[in-house]
């Protein structure tokens, strides 16, 4: 405090002792309040504020790819639904067109066992006929015979009328 | 003092660097000056201000940490990272001491019922300059070694070796001598000056006052002035308060890079 004289000016370039000692005490004094109570709170703050973002970040990027596998798992399950139907519907057809097949062989051999089979009939009541037929042919040749014999066939008349008589008999005695 | 000048009526003495020594505010007391007593004062606002804010460090910040964290997040990425770089970290905490030291005190120039800039006081500027002028050439020695930090400081590779007269003493000059009286002196000077500046407004505005209407008259001029200064200085006193601060992490910076 001696350049406090009274009287002159002094010398503002030159320091007191004092206030050297005291801006001394008071920066560092400063230093380590801020040192020790505040900048390793305000380093925590960020880290901490830097670990949430990043976690944040992180969630965000974790659900968007539980996201994308969730619709590539989707979208497979599509396709794979799609395919599915396309073979059974593939398959339905087929089937469809074998059963028609099948159903078409069989009305056919159906049909042609019908036919034969009637053919078989036919032929059994042809043969029936015949036979039935050439009995019934020998009886009333034998039995026209027979009339023809019993009458005198002298003319032509009486001829054609036992004819007609016996052709009206067998009329008669077809009824 | 000047109260006393203006109220006897004796012409006016305009002010002067007697009117940076104040008496003691506690009599009997000698140290207890206004400058020692605003130095502590802005450690304890410093203090209770920063660790109110820091106090929670909450992920989610409130007005109060914001305001906190803004102020050292511009010390640590402004000054720190972007200058220091690598292994900025440790640095930030003498920077930030700096910075709002500093800034508090230039502060005090304009604060009403303070109004005193603790930095217009030579004694205090010396002091943070001798710290930071310690602080890079420890940086540098322990980086470097002391041979080799102190042969980059006097013979600066990629010179021609005759430049070497010329060039040596200017370095060996800024490294030990004009950075640190530049830095404390920057600082000083602008705070005396400015200091000074708002007493000749201001003073002279009430000296006026005292003189003929006409004198009077010219009166508000002075203060409105003097009121325009008062912003103007706290333009500066946040200036110089970042260019200390600035340049220590210059100095920091260029002691631990491999070449100067």
């Amino acid at each position: 405090m001696s350049s406090l004289a009274a009287g002159g000016e002094v010398n503002p370039l030159i320091p007191h002792t004092a206030e050297i000692i005291a801006g001394l005490i008071a920066f560092s004094l400063l230093y380590f309040v801020l040192r020790k109570r505040v900048t390793p709170m305000f380093e925590k703050a960020f880290a901490a504020r830097t670990e949430a973002i990043q976690g944040g970040i992180e969630k965000a990027e974790k659900a968007q790819r539980e996201a994308e596998a969730a619709l590539q798992m989707y979208t497979k399950q599509l396709a794979d639904a799609r395919g599915e139907a396309q073979t059974i519907r593939e398959e339905a057809r087929t089937q469809g067109a074998a059963i028609l097949e099948e159903m078409r062989s069989k009305a056919q051999e159906e049909a042609s066992r019908i036919t034969a089979s009637a053919q078989v009939a036919i032929e059994a009541e042809r043969q029936q006929a015949i036979t039935s037929l050439r009995n019934e042919v020998g009886a009333l040749a034998t039995e026209l015979a027979s009339k023809i014999v019993g009458e005198a066939l002298d003319d032509q008349v009486r001829q054609s009328r036992i004819v007609d008589r016996f052709l009206e008999d067998l009329e008669k005695s077809k009824k | 003092m000047r109260l006393i000048h203006a109220a006897t009526g004796e012409g006016f003495n305009p002010p002067s660097a007697n009117d940076f020594e104040l008496p003691p505010f506690i009599e009997g007391i000698e140290w207890a000056t206004k400058p020692i007593g605003l130095a502590f004062l802005s450690v304890i606002l410093i203090s209770v201000f920063f660790i109110a804010a820091s106090r929670k460090a909450a992920v989610v910040p409130s007005k109060l940490q914001f305001a906190g964290e803004g102020v050292y997040n511009f010390v640590r990425e402004g000054l720190g990272r972007e200058i220091i770089g690598h292994d900025f970290l440790k640095f930030v905490p003498y920077l930030f001491t700096l910075f709002t030291f500093i800034l508090v005190n230039n502060f005090f120039g304009i604060i009403p019922f303070l109004q005193f800039p603790t930095m217009s006081r030579v004694s205090f500027p010396y002091v943070l300059a001798a710290i930071t002028f310690f602080i890079f050439h420890y940086v540098g020695i322990k980086k470097q070694g002391i041979v080799k930090y102190l042969r980059e400081i006097m013979f600066m590779p990629g010179v021609p070796k005759p430049v070497y007269i010329l060039l040596t003493p200017i370095e060996i000059a800024t490294y030990f001598l004009v950075r640190p009286l530049t830095l404390s002196l920057r600082l000083f000077a602008n705070m005396f000056a400015g200091h000074l500046l708002l007493l000749v407004f201001f003073l002279g505005g009430e000296h006026l006052l005292d003189g003929v209407l006409g004198l009077k008259l010219v009166s508000p001029f002075a203060f409105v002035i003097g009121i325009g200064l008062t912003f103007f200085e706290f333009m500066v006193q946040v200036l110089q308060a970042y260019i200390f601060t600035l340049l220590t992490a210059l100095y920091i910076a260029g002691a631990l890079a491999d070449e100067h």
